[in-house]
C-alpha cells in the first residue's frame, strides 16, 4: 500500500493492486503503448491542457452547477441533498468531458477515424459530437437491444454524421458492442482511434477516462466548499463501467473522510440473477482487457447483465472500482429497476429535473441515504445525465397511466 | 525435448512444412467434437489446437464465435475440453496446444488448469489475451507442468516485442498473418512472406503462420518462408456445415489431407 494520504494508482503497468492491466491480443499491444505515451505527453503539455479547458468551458458549458435540491431534501427529511448537474453539460451527460479529451488526443495522434461503443447512447452521442466538430469519421457500435430502447440517441448520432453499427451477437447490449468495437480496432488499428467511454478496458483507458472525468469532482469539491464550507458526508454516483463515479470520487479519495457510494443496477433484484450489479454480485475475472469484477458463471463464461437502463446493463466494471471495493475506500450498493423508476419520478416531480435512468439509480439511493442522516449533514449526488432519451421507454412502461404520487 | 519440438524436428528432417489445425472443443457437441479432432489427426495434421470456448471471444471472427456458441450451448466447459484431450490421447499421439482466452482458465485456477491439462495430455498452452506484459501470471505454471508456452507475434509487434515473445516462448512461435481477427480470407495479406522471413531470422523457434488461411494453396504460400501453417476457421466451417452427421469427420479428414498434401 501507499502512504496514507496519497493516492497514486495505477502503477506503471496499469494495475490497481491485482486489478487492471492489459489483457488483449498481441496485435493491440503496441497501439496501447503508443496511446499511453501520447497521453502522458499530452497530460504534461500546457497547450493541450489549455485547449481542453477552453473547450470544456466554451463548448461543453462547464463548470456545471452544483444545485441544492430543496424540495427533495424536505421530502427526504434528513441530510441536505446537492446535485452535481452533469445533465446540463453539452450533449446531456458527463460523457462529453471524456470525448473532448480523447478527441483532442486522437487529433494529435493523427487519427482520422474514431470508433466507439455505446450502451445508452450517451457516449455515442458525445463521440459523434466531437467527431463532427473535428471533421473526422465516426463509427459507433451499439447492441441492437440498446438501439431499440434508446432510439432517440441513435437518431441523434446519425444527425451528427456518425455511422451507427448494430451488434446482434450475445445479449445485444453494451458488452457485445465493446467486443465488436475491439474487433474493429484490432483490424484497423493503424488508422483508427478507439474512444472508450468508460473507466473500463485495457490500460491506459481506465486512468485516462478517469483523469478526463475528474473535472466533475474538482468542480464539485470547490463548489461545495463555497456553498457549505467543508466536505459532504457522502458522494453518491451510479456505476455501470464507472466513469461518472470515478470522475466525482477521485478528488475525494485522499482525505478518507467522505463516504463514497457507487450505485449499481440491481435490475429485477439481486437474487433474481437478472441484474448489472457487478461489484455486489460478480467475481474477479477478466473482461474487455482488464482484470476486475465480472458477472460470470462458475466456468468463467460471461453472463448477460440486466438493467432497465442501457448504460448500467454491463457485466463488467472498471478496475479501479474493484480496487476501491477491495480496499474498502468506496462501498457499492444496488438499486432495482423499480426503485430507479421511483428515483426518476421523485426528481421529476419535486425538482423539475428529468434524470437519465442511469442517474436515477444514484438519486434513488441518495434520497434514501439522506433520510437516514441528520439534518446537519449534506450529501452530493452526481446527476450524470438527463432523461429525455428515456422518456419513450418510461412512457411505454407507465402505459399512459398518470404518474403516481 | 517436448513433443512439439520433436514434431518440428522431424518435419525439418523430412523437409516438410507442418500443418496446425484449430477446432473449437465441444463443437458441435462433445462426442462429435472428439471425432472431428481424430479426423484432423488422421488427415495428417501435425499439431492440433484445441480451443476452449469462451462467451466473448474478442479476437475471433464470426466463424469461431459461432463455434464457441455451439459448443457452450452443448455444455462444453474447460473441464470437459480437457477430458476431450484425454480421449484424443487414447488413440493419437499428435501434439496438442490448448488455445483459449484467459478468463475461463483463470476461473478454473491457473495452477490446477496447468496440472490437469498436462495430465490430460496437452503439450502447450496459447492464451490469446495474455500478452508478455501479463504472462507472468501463468507462464511459470505452464513451465512447471512441463508444457510449452506458445508466444504470439503480430504485424504490429515491433522488433522489441518480437524479441520478448521469442524469449518467453517455447515449442513454436505463432505468427499472426494480419492485423485483424480470425476468419477465412480469400488471399494472404501482402508482405506476410517477407515478414515471416524477418521473424525467422530473430529466432531459432519454429514459426507457424496463422489467421485467414483457408485453402491448400494459401497454406503452401504461408508456410513457404515459415515452418508451418495454421488453419482454423476453414476447418471450423466444415464442422459448422456438417454438424454431428456421420460424414462430417470424413469431410474434415479429406480437407486436412488436401492441406497437408501441399505442405509436403
Amino acid at each position: 500500500m501507499q502512504e496514507n494520504n496519497k493516492y497514486a494508482w495505477p502503477d506503471r503497468s496499469g494495475h490497481y493492486g491485482i486489478f487492471g492491466g492489459r489483457y488483449v491480443s498481441e496485435t493491440l499491444m503496441s497501439a496501447l503503448i503508443d496511446l499511453e505515451t501520447a497521453y502522458r505527453k499530452a497530460k504534461r503539455d500546457r497547450g493541450f491542457i489549455r485547449e481542453l479547458d477552453s473547450l470544456l468551458r466554451e463548448y461543453a458549458g462547464r463548470p456545471t452547477p452544483l444545485y441544492f435540491a430543496r424540495r427533495l431534501t424536505e421530502k427526504a427529511k434528513g441530510a441536505r441533498i446537492f446535485l452535481k448537474r452533469e445533465d446540463l453539460a453539452h450533449t446531456g451527460s458527463h460523457k462529453i468531458n471524456n470525448t473532448l479529451g480523447q478527441g483532442l488526443l486522437a487529433g494529435r495522434m493523427g487519427k482520422r477515424r474514431i470508433i466507439a461503443e455505446t450502451g445508452a447512447g450517451q457516449h455515442g452521442v458525445a463521440t459523434a459530437t466531437v467527431c463532427a466538430r473535428m471533421g473526422v469519421s465516426c463509427a459507433v457500435y451499439m447492441g441492437s437491444e440498446d438501439i431499440r430502447r434508446q432510439e432517440l440517441n441513435v437518431f441523434r448520432m446519425r444527425l451528427l454524421g456518425a455511422e451507427v453499427i448494430p451488434v446482434d451477437s450475445g445479449s445485444r447490449t453494451l458488452k457485445d458492442a465493446m467486443n465488436e468495437a475491439l474487433r474493429d480496432w484490432v483490424t484497423n488499428v493503424r488508422t483508427t482511434y478507439y474512444l472508450i467511454g468508460s473507466t473500463a478496458g485495457p490500460h491506459p483507458y481506465p486512468v485516462m477516462v478517469r483523469d478526463f472525468q475528474t473535472v466533475i469532482g474538482r468542480e464539485a469539491l470547490r463548489q461545495f466548499r463555497e456553498i457549505c464550507g467543508g466536505l459532504p458526508s457522502a458522494v453518491v454516483a451510479c456505476v455501470g463501467g464507472g466513469s461518472n463515479a470515478m470522475g466525482i470520487f477521485t478528488p475525494f479519495l485522499p482525505g478518507k473522510t467522505v463516504r463514497l457510494v457507487g450505485v449499481e443496477a440491481a435490475g429485477l433484484g439481486l437474487s433474481s440473477g437478472r441484474h448489472g450489479a457487478t461489484l455486489c454480485r460478480g467475481r474477479v475475472g477478466v473482461l474487455h482487457g482488464s482484470k476486475s469484477f465480472v458477472i460470470q458463471d462458475k466456468d468463467g463464461q460471461i453472463r448477460e447483465a440486466h438493467s432497465i437502463s442501457a448504460g448500467l446493463d454491463y457485466p463488467g466494471v472498471g478496475p479501479e472500482h474493484a480496487f476501491l471495493k477491495s480496499t474498502g475506500r468506496a462501498t457499492y450498493v444496488a438499486v432495482t429497476d423499480e426503485q430507479a423508476l421511483e428515483g426518476f419520478d421523485l426528481l421529476s416531480r419535486y425538482e423539475g429535473i428529468l434524470p437519465a435512468l442511469e442517474s436515477s439509480h444514484a438519486v434513488a439511493y441518495g434520497f434514501r441515504l439522506a433520510g437516514k442522516l441528520g439534518r446537519s449533514r449534506a450529501i452530493l449526488i452526481n446527476l450524470s445525465g438527463r432523461g429525455d432519451k428515456d422518456v419513450p421507454l418510461i412512457a411505454g412502461r407507465k402505459g399512459g397511466k398518470r404518474v403516481a404520487d | 525435448m517436448s513433443r512439439i519440438e520433436k514434431t518440428f524436428a522431424s518435419l525439418k528432417e523430412r523437409r516438410e512444412k507442418g500443418l496446425v489445425v484449430y477446432l473449437t472443443a465441444g463443437d458441435p457437441d462433445p462426442r462429435a467434437s472428439l471425432s472431428y479432432f481424430r479426423a484432423a489427426a488422421d488427415g495428417g495434421a501435425d499439431l492440433l489446437e484445441v480451443g476452449i470456448p469462451f462467451s466473448d471471444p474478442m479476437a475471433d471472427g464470426p466463424t469461431i464465435q459461432a463455434a464457441a456458441r455451439r459448443a457452450l450451448e452443448a455444455g462444453m466447459t474447460t473441464a470437459r475440453a480437457l477430458a476431450l484431450i484425454e480421449g484424443l490421447r487414447r488413440t493419437h499421439a499428435t501434439p496438442v496446444v490448448v488455445f483459449g482466452y484467459f478468463n475461463p482458465l483463470f476461473r478454473y485456477g491457473i495452477r490446477r488448469f496447468c496440472r490437469d491439462a498436462r495430465a490430460a495430455g496437452a503439450d502447450g498452452v496459447l492464451v490469446v489475451d495474455l500478452p508478455c506484459e501479463e504472462a507472468g501470471e501463468m507462464l511459470p505454471e505452464v513451465r512447471n507442468a512441463g508444457m510449452d508456452w506458445i508466444s504470439l507475434v503480430a504485424p504490429t509487434s515491433g522488433p522489441g516485442r518480437v524479441r520478448r515473445a521469442v524469449a518467453m516462448g517455447s515449442g513454436f512461435l505463432y505468427l499472426i498473418s494480419v492485423t485483424g481477427i480470425t476468419g477465412a480470407r480469400q488471399s494472404l495479406p501482402p508482405g506476410v512472406e517477407a515478414w515471416a522471413r524477418e521473424v525467422k531470422r530473430r529466432t531459432s523457434l519454429p514459426v507457424a503462420v496463422g489467421f485467414g488461411i483457408s485453402t491448400p494453396g494459401m497454406a503452401r504460400a504461408a508456410a513457404r518462408s515459415a515452418d508451418a501453417a495454421v488453419v482454423g476457421s476453414a476447418c471450423v466451417r466444415i464442422v459448422e456445415s456438417n454438424g454431428a452427421s456421420r460424414t462430417g469427420p470424413e469431410a474434415l479428414r479429406r480437407f486436412v489431407r488436401s492441406l497437408k498434401k501441399e505442405l509436403r
